[in-house]
């Protein structure tokens, strides 16, 4: 296939391997953000492919994974209302909330749906308009300006029976977080592809400038993420600490302009709790009060809920790159994608379920 | 979640959603909204998300990055 095919070539990739293992010198640790990158890099075993030296450690961008207990719980809530027909990603149907999961809900009659896109749910209201229907819409910059958009659509159409319970995370607050942290060991990041090919890469200038640490947006297939490496290591062992773009066939440095303006539109910027990582201020989106006859929360009134995770899940460390999921004592034993303890592995970019997937095997027994 | 793919635009209609075209991706072929890439014309490969285009692929800078990538691995074939 066009635009992948030649991003998984063996020859260049080893050219690549061949080239960071004349470059590096020291160890560097690089992390990368993006939960769809975790994935390439323990599929194609990047990790080990890579020189010795270089460690690479998971972050936080998972939105499946970070989004809070307490909206799991309330979309149970809504979901586990007869009259409402309640659309959303598949991922989020096996995330576990304080008691329950949209799966269980479905699976005891609740009118649960799967959707790739929220414009599914917009034809679900439109051809059912006596039913509330409600979409579930969470994920970073990249999934915004979709939600939004069809959140603008509804108002247009004079759609009546739309809602949209919104849970949506913003990237730079969570890496101005890490790089703030006093444990913190990344050296260099690479940046996620696809929330740059909205956002631009302009965020990350002054952070990489204070803290001089380099960033490479990266695109997804191996090679991608091969060469977005070799980019770090040239700039880490030359002593730079720039944001490159590894990914021009898709990012620019200002991003895509319509999809900014309808996320401007449509959204706010407010504080969010992290699932594992706790509250960062000024890190979500929610609908502007314009939009509020859409705002599930509103239109459902559900009540803030307090919640508990389970003792034994370690997300909160993996999410922060200080622990691998094999090193978590209930990993493949009581904690597998069929019978989750947390939401990393739920996700099909949850670090536990890329590491349950492709690398079991090397659980210490 | 940021799992999107490219795919070719066979053909673009006006709807009530706005402008959507239709996308090969491999064998199968899915209505992408075009919103955020007015400029998108038949032919083209967009990046696709949640059944959104959000960028059109710059043929260019792809030859570009593919041709740097060749030249090394000609160069590894020679040591």
């Amino acid at each position: 296939m066009k635009y992948i095919d030649e991003y998984r070539d063996e020859r260049l990739a080893r050219s690549l391997v061949a080239e960071l293992r004349r470059r590096v010198t020291r160890p560097w640790v690089l992390m990368e953000i993006c939960g769809g990158h975790t994935h390439t890099l323990m599929r194609y075993g990047i990790d080990e492919l890579v020189p010795p030296e270089i460690t690479l450690v998971h972050g936080p961008g998972c939105p499946v994974c970070v989004t809070p207990l307490e909206i799991i719980d309330k979309a149970i809530r809504i979901a586990s209302r007869p009259e409402v027909t309640f659309v959303s990603y598949g991922d989020m149907l096996r995330v576990p909330g304080s008691s329950s999961d949209l799966f269980r809900v479905k699976a005891a009659g609740g009118d649960v749906r799967i959707a790739y896109s929220p414009m599914e749910a917009l034809r679900i209201a439109r051809a059912n308009p006596h039913r509330p229907v409600v979409f579930f819409g969470i994920g970073f910059e990249t999934t915004a300006p979709a939600n939004g958009a069809a959140v603008w659509k509804a108002r247009q159409e004079g759609l009546k029976n739309f809602s949209m319970l919104v849970s949506h995370v913003l990237v730079p607050p969570a890496i101005r977080l890490l790089l703030a942290s006093p444990g913190n060991r990344v050296q260099g990041f690479i940046a996620p592809g696809h929330v740059c090919t909205v956002m631009g890469y302009r965020q990350y200038e002054q952070m990489s400038q204070e803290s001089r640490v380099p960033f490479v947006v990266a695109g997804f297939e191996p090679i991608d993420l091969l060469e977005a490496i070799t980019m770090l290591v040239a700039q880490l062992e030359e002593g730079r600490a720039v944001v490159e773009n590894q990914y021009v066939r898709s990012v620019t440095r200002e991003g895509n302009q319509p999809a900014q303006r309808i996320m401007e539109e449509v959204f706010e910027i407010t504080d969010r709790k992290w699932r594992g990582v706790g509250m960062i201020p000024e890190s979500g989106l929610r609908l502007r009060r314009e939009f509020a006859e859409f705002d599930a929360e509103k239109v459902f009134r559900v009540e803030e809920c307090t919640a508990e995770e389970p003792a034994e899940c370690i997300s909160a460390l993996v999410l922060q790159g200080l622990k691998k999921p094999v090193e978590c004592p209930a990993f493949g034993v009581r904690c597998t994608p069929d019978s989750p303890l947390g939401a990393l592995m739920v996700s099909a970019e949850g670090a536990c379920a890329a590491y349950y997937h492709y690398r079991r095997h090397s659980v210490p027994v | 979640m940021c799992l999107a793919v490219p795919g070719k635009i066979l053909e673009i209609s006006e709807t009530v959603s706005g402008r959507v075209a239709r996308v090969q991706f491999g064998g199968i072929t899915r209505p992408v909204q075009l919103d955020f890439v007015p400029e998108a014309t038949v032919g083209d490969y967009v990046v696709t998300h949640v059944g959104f285009a959000i960028s059109r692929v710059d043929e260019e800078e792809a030859a570009r990055t593919h041709q740097m990538l060749e030249a090394m691995g000609l160069l590894e074939s020679e040591l």
